[in-house]
């Protein structure tokens, strides 16, 4: 468990933008009648991701009206649900896993690199860029250590691509979602052990391989 | 070794298509029609006959608990809701499924629909697995586009598959904490009875299966249970994705045959033990809620749910987490406290202060900073957190440390030793309270 409080400073208000507003009534139509609270979840991460990554306490107010359930009701699963920041984060949030799969791995590494370019947890960083906290499993333990940045999940982390993959998002140079090593997902490194009969011992030379995709 | 065409996740590594294209040409959607033809009782019959044990953890046989749905009943419709909260660590698998199959788990929710007479399905992701959510809704609205699910759809029997996630809860893997989740609650687990098969959503029947259990069954049932229950030792049949993470030369995921010995499949799949195999220490060969067994008993045990019960552990999800003599072991497994520590939902007492006082008794011992008193004290109060809560998690909290205690009693008494064994200004006082 942990503590989670609203932040101090909060906005004036929230509205939904129009496509958003559209999302949320298709996504609470997903549930049988009178059981529009199951959409919460979903309608909060919308509000969130439309606001720079953190909820605001008027975005849970809003959510409340929408879904006609008491604002204490929204305010719980706000705060109990880690997913949801309740404090500004930078331009990049950076969720790096320092569960027991990834440490095996060097994600210590990977924290020490971040505690020297960011600073402390949930501080964003001066140039507005970056924020960090140590998250719980990832659930990408055979591409260990990885972080989630935003939406994206960097995997096959090392302190030399990490830092460079720092240095691309900050200066806004395109960067490569997923394995940093040149892995597709999870296979092993370098050679294929199993489906080969259909991709090839490199994934790419089968006869089902789809050579369309990068 | 299990034959490619023996392998039913055949994009398990995204080379190919993981749209509809992709996924017929590779077999899913064929003849589902036919399936459901064949009606509910062969299908569960068949499922029960395959031996296929739940994928989620708890290894419980999946066609029997569909045949614990009650009759349908037009006040009280019937849901399937697909448990993707994949959280336990380790464990990486269902992620694979769904961004690079994702037609196998939507035709598997409609065949287990029909068979628990369901006509809508859930499937709840983590929150945290944005991409593979929208391939999963990709795929499904593809499958709404080609008629394959929906109202009127060519399979012959109603069906809605909904995609829905959660925000970062590891308790929304449990089964009923999932349902409060998904009613829009915090997710804190339910007291059972009653079972969710009588009272789950919104108060009605509900079976709530994992995403590999569901996703094997089209193909079990298209191949037939004798074939799936060809592989594996009695009681543990089947193919099974296994998860290898941690300290091997080439970590990754792979499906094999149940009860394949360890060795074989780390000197086949994993480029060996980091440093050889004289280097290993200890796996944890389910998921980080299992004890950790040491290198001796585990080289040549066979990967399945009966040898790793025989050896004080379990195969939970196969997520096997491999420990090589480099690993500070007390550390890793006070990591593992952590995460429960982290993930208590805080419902029960035990386990709410019994997972803190855990940690910050592991976090002394790290540094040989306790008493050796304390170690027996560690062991008693984990065996005073499990089996006294509503979930397992408690469980789950105490297995790792017991299983620290039992192989690597003596690191912990080393660390005490060496630390008592230097001048320090502060005495050791066995406290935990902060």
């Amino acid at each position: 468990m942990s503590v989670r409080r609203l932040a101090e400073e909060q906005p004036a208000s929230f509205e939904f933008t129009p496509e958003n507003l559209a999302w949320a009534n298709a996504q609470i139509a997903k549930y049988p009648e009178g059981r529009q609270a199951s959409a919460v979840i979903p309608l909060l991460w919308q509000a969130q991701k439309q606001h720079n990554y953190w909820l605001p306490k008027p975005a849970i107010e809003k959510v409340a009206d929408m879904l006609d359930m008491p604002f204490i009701r929204v305010l719980e699963i706000a705060t109990f649900y880690t997913m949801f920041n309740l404090e500004p984060v930078g331009r990049f949030f950076i969720q790096m896993c320092g569960t027991t799969p990834c440490m095996l791995r060097g994600s210590d590494e990977i924290k020490a690199v971040l505690a020297r370019r960011v600073g402390e947890q949930k501080m964003v960083s001066a140039d507005g860029n970056f924020a960090w906290l140590e998250v719980e499993c990832l659930g990408a333990c055979c591409n260990a250590p990885m972080v989630q940045i935003n939406d994206d999940y960097y995997e096959d982390l090392t302190a030399e691509n990490f830092e460079k993959l720092l240095d691309d998002l900050a200066a806004g140079r395109p960067v490569h979602v997923g394995s940093q090593t040149g892995r597709r997902s999870s296979e092993p490194a370098g050679k294929l052990t199993t489906l080969t009969s259909f991709y090839g011992d490199d994934g790419r030379s089968g006869p089902a391989s789809d050579k369309t995709q990068a | 070794m299990l034959d490619d065409k023996d392998r039913i996740f055949t994009n398990l590594y995204g080379y190919g298509d993981w749209g509809l294209k992709g996924a017929m040409a590779r077999g899913a959607w064929d003849n589902t029609k036919g399936l459901i033809e064949k009606g509910k009782d062969w299908i569960i019959e068949e499922m029960k006959a395959s031996g296929l044990r739940g994928r989620g953890g708890a290894g419980f046989p999946t066609g029997l608990k569909w045949s614990f749905m009650p009759k349908p009943d037009p006040l009280r419709p019937s849901y399937l809701v697909v448990n993707a909260d994949e959280s336990e660590p380790g464990t990486c698998k269902d992620r694979e499924i769904m961004r690079n199959d994702p037609h196998l788990l939507i035709e598997g929710c409609m065949i287990a629909s029909f068979a628990m007479g369901a006509h809508a399905c859930y499937v709840y992701l983590r929150g945290e697995y944005i991409l593979e959510r929208e391939h999963l809704q990709a795929a499904v609205d593809q499958a709404y586009a080609a008629g394959l699910v929906g109202k009127n759809n060519k399979n012959g029997w109603p069906f809605d598959i909904y995609v829905h996630h959660g925000a970062g809860a590891y308790i929304c893997g449990e089964e009923t904490a999932l349902l409060e989740s998904l009613e829009g609650k915090k997710g804190m687990p339910r007291l059972k009875p009653p079972f969710p098969a009588n009272m789950g959503l919104y108060g009605c029947p509900t079976t709530v299966n994992n995403v590999e259990s569901i996703a094997v069954a089209p193909t079990i049932l298209r191949r037939g249970a004798a074939w799936f229950s060809s592989f594996g030792a009695k009681n543990n049949a089947g193919t099974k994705l296994f998860c290898v993470s941690g300290h091997v030369n080439t970590p990754c995921n792979v499906e094999e045959a149940m009860s394949l010995p360890f060795r074989e499949l780390i000197d086949r799949h994993c480029g060996g033990i980091r440093g050889g195999w004289d280097n290993l220490l200890a796996v944890i060969p389910g998921g980080s809620s299992v004890p950790c067994v040491p290198a001796h008993e585990i080289i040549d045990a066979a990967m399945d749910f009966d040898t790793l019960r025989g050896l004080k552990s379990g195969l939970g999800t196969a997520a096997v987490i491999v420990l090589d003599k480099s690993t500070d072991i007390v550390r890793a497994i006070t990591r593992i406290s952590y995460f429960y520590k982290h993930e208590s939902c805080g419902q029960c007492t035990p386990c709410r202060e019994g997972t803190g006082w855990m940690w910050r008794v592991l976090t002394r011992m790290c540094e040989g900073r306790a008493q050796k008193r304390e170690i027996d004290m560690l062991l008693e109060v984990s065996t005073q957190i499990e089996g006294h809560t509503i979930c397992a998690l408690g469980d789950a909290a105490a297995w790792p440390v017991q299983g620290l205690i039992r192989h690597f009693r003596h690191e912990i008494e080393k660390r005490i030793d060496d630390y008592s064994a230097n001048p320090h200004s502060d005495t050791v006082a066995p406290l935990a309270a902060e």
